[in-house]
């Protein structure tokens, strides 16, 4: 039963991105249709992320947790390296730097893969907060101490603590698994929605969109793209709730109005931390899609609290496989 | 476009006799493939060819300094057939010192190893150079003798400005690096995985008649201007 399931949504998904391929392509070949050539080749290149996004995933969900939670390690550590290249940083946090990036992440992700939820929640907020304060202070440059040390920790939190919710959401004990085989359906629940609550918010925002949110940040982000993209999310995720394993219908809905809104935020966030820096985007790794960070902006926010709301709605106090 | 390498028309590829690359074993053929990809990927360096291409034809690469891993990124951002007939310039006093960097400069990287120390009148470093290229190798350079304290770009010492009097045959290829300074910044040892960017510029020559700090002010120029 399980595995239809698991059938019915993977199918659904390559056959809607098949169909998606094949209009984009269809447009790209007929520029006479009084189309913007522009926003036509933007989908492609949106598709195209996606694409390599879902092989990913899908080699991940085929080789297991581990294999999973190693690639969200990965892309947490690139992420991290485009943030912290676009923000500068002084000689002086050099060595608060190498431990943050070959120490902390890693370790991070392996406390992860243990399904130690006790100890990697406060890891990276607690303890690598303090070390990075007090590792900068020992090297004697104080210049703008709290602002390097706040960009260092805010780096941390989003590309890595964040993120690393997603992978953890496969350890969660429900009725449906059993403890240890994974919960792969959660997480492709969660990252299908927020996909889609993105791709909602252009739509709408590109319908009705007429009072910005902040056009100093986002020149697209309107308040009609952040509701239509909430409502639609909300009802696609009611659709799919039987995907979803402890969630009923409303509490679907629910999950994905949330989402919706924590994407977005998330998104106008990185615009906010981009503008501030003049670039657009945060590196060139996959065509068309920016870079790691810029693909995974909406995730970093709403996997966290994806992750809480599947703990309560599962009725878990604490994660803990057999706890 | 007439360029002087036109006029004098080199073969591209001068059959030589057994080159030194040829005869290296194929341990450190691996090693320097395994070295160039681990470089790449450290620092996250992203090639960018500007105004040129890659090309086995002779050049100069001449790049600001900023860190002891800019020969080996700008040489490991190279394609591999480019890469194989490039040499780094670099510095004895550090790439000599211990067995592990002698090594990986002397028989994986091919740097060409310049005494900063004891340069002599007869024995100028621009003749060494020229003398081990031949008519096949490129080389990596950095005019700026030695890496910049501030992140800004020195000026150039007058060595760039002789190699393109004695071979004005040769492309001269400004490359800017952005950076790699954070990477691995003077003084530490341990790197930080960041992205860095090796951009690669149009190709520049002698102009017939022009100045020596002329020449030196355009080149810095060159890679100034690539940096966007």
């Amino acid at each position: 039963m399980n595995d239809l399931h698991t059938v019915v949504l993977v199918t659904g998904v390559l056959g809607l991105l098949l169909v998606a391929t094949a209009v984009g392509q269809f447009l790209a070949r007929r520029p006479d249709r009084g189309l913007d050539p522009g926003a036509v080749r933007a989908f492609n290149q949106r598709l195209r992320g996606w694409w390599i996004m879902g092989a990913l995933m899908g080699a991940a969900f085929w080789l297991g947790v581990t294999a999973t939670v190693t690639l969200f390690g990965l892309v947490s550590f690139w992420a991290l390296r485009e943030f912290i290249t676009l923000t500068p940083t002084r000689r002086g946090d050099h060595r608060a730097l190498f431990w943050v990036f070959v120490l902390f992440t890693p370790v991070h992700y392996v406390l992860v893969a243990y399904n130690r939820y006790d100890v990697f929640s406060v890891f990276l907020p607690v303890y690598a907060t303090l070390f990075v304060l007090a590792r900068v202070a020992f090297t004697g440059d104080y210049t703008r101490f709290l602002e390097r040390t706040a960009k260092i920790q805010a780096g941390l939190v989003v590309c890595v603590y964040c993120v690393s919710f997603a992978p953890a959401l496969l350890q969660i004990p429900t009725a449906a698994t059993a403890p240890g085989s994974g919960n792969f359906r959660l997480l492709f629940f969660l990252i299908l929605l927020v996909q889609f609550a993105d791709a909602m918010q252009h739509v709408w925002s590109r319908l009705i969109g007429r009072r910005l949110v902040a056009a100093e940040v986002s020149s697209d982000r309107s308040w009609e793209g952040l509701l239509g993209s909430a409502t639609s999310t909300a009802l696609l995720a009611a659709a799919l709730w039987w995907a979803a394993p402890p969630y009923e219908p409303w509490q679907a809905a629910l999950a994905g109005f949330v989402i919706a809104l924590l994407g977005f935020a998330g998104g106008m966030t990185m615009a906010a931390i981009k503008r501030d820096r003049g670039v657009k985007d945060h590196g060139t790794l996959v065509v068309g899609h920016g870079g790691v960070l810029d693909r995974i902006d909406s995730l970093c926010f709403a996997a966290p609290v994806f992750y809480h709301l599947t703990l309560a709605v599962s009725g878990a106090a604490t994660p803990v496989a057999g706890g | 476009m007439l360029s002087p390498a036109d006029i004098t028309a080199q073969p591209r590829h001068a059959p030589e006799g057994p080159s030194a690359r040829t005869t290296r074993s194929p341990v450190c053929r691996a090693a320097g493939l395994t070295l160039a990809a681990l470089a790449r990927l450290l620092s996250g360096a992203s090639a960018r060819w500007i105004a040129s291409q890659p090309d086995t034809c002779q050049r100069v690469y001449f790049a600001n300094h900023t860190s002891h891993l800019d020969a080996l990124v700008v040489w490991a951002s190279l394609p591999q057939p480019v890469r194989e007939l490039t040499r780094p310039v670099a510095a004895k006093d550090y790439w000599s010192r211990g067995l592990l960097r002698r090594w990986l400069a002397e028989e994986v990287f091919d740097a060409l190893l310049i005494d900063r120390t004891d340069i002599k009148v007869h024995q100028s470093p621009v003749d060494l150079m020229l003398r081990e290229i031949g008519t096949t190798k490129s080389l990596i350079v950095f005019p700026e003798g030695s890496r910049s304290v501030t992140g800004e770009v020195g000026e150039f010492k007058s060595g760039l400005y002789y190699l393109a009097k004695k071979r004005p045959d040769i492309e001269l290829v400004p490359v800017h690096i952005d950076n790699l300074n954070r990477v691995l910044p003077r003084g530490e040892f341990l790197p930080v995985p960041l992205l860095s960017c090796i951009s690669f510029g149009a190709p520049m020559w002698l102009e017939r008649d022009e100045m020596k700090a002329d020449f030196l002010a355009r080149a810095r120029r060159a890679v100034l201007a690539l940096k966007e």
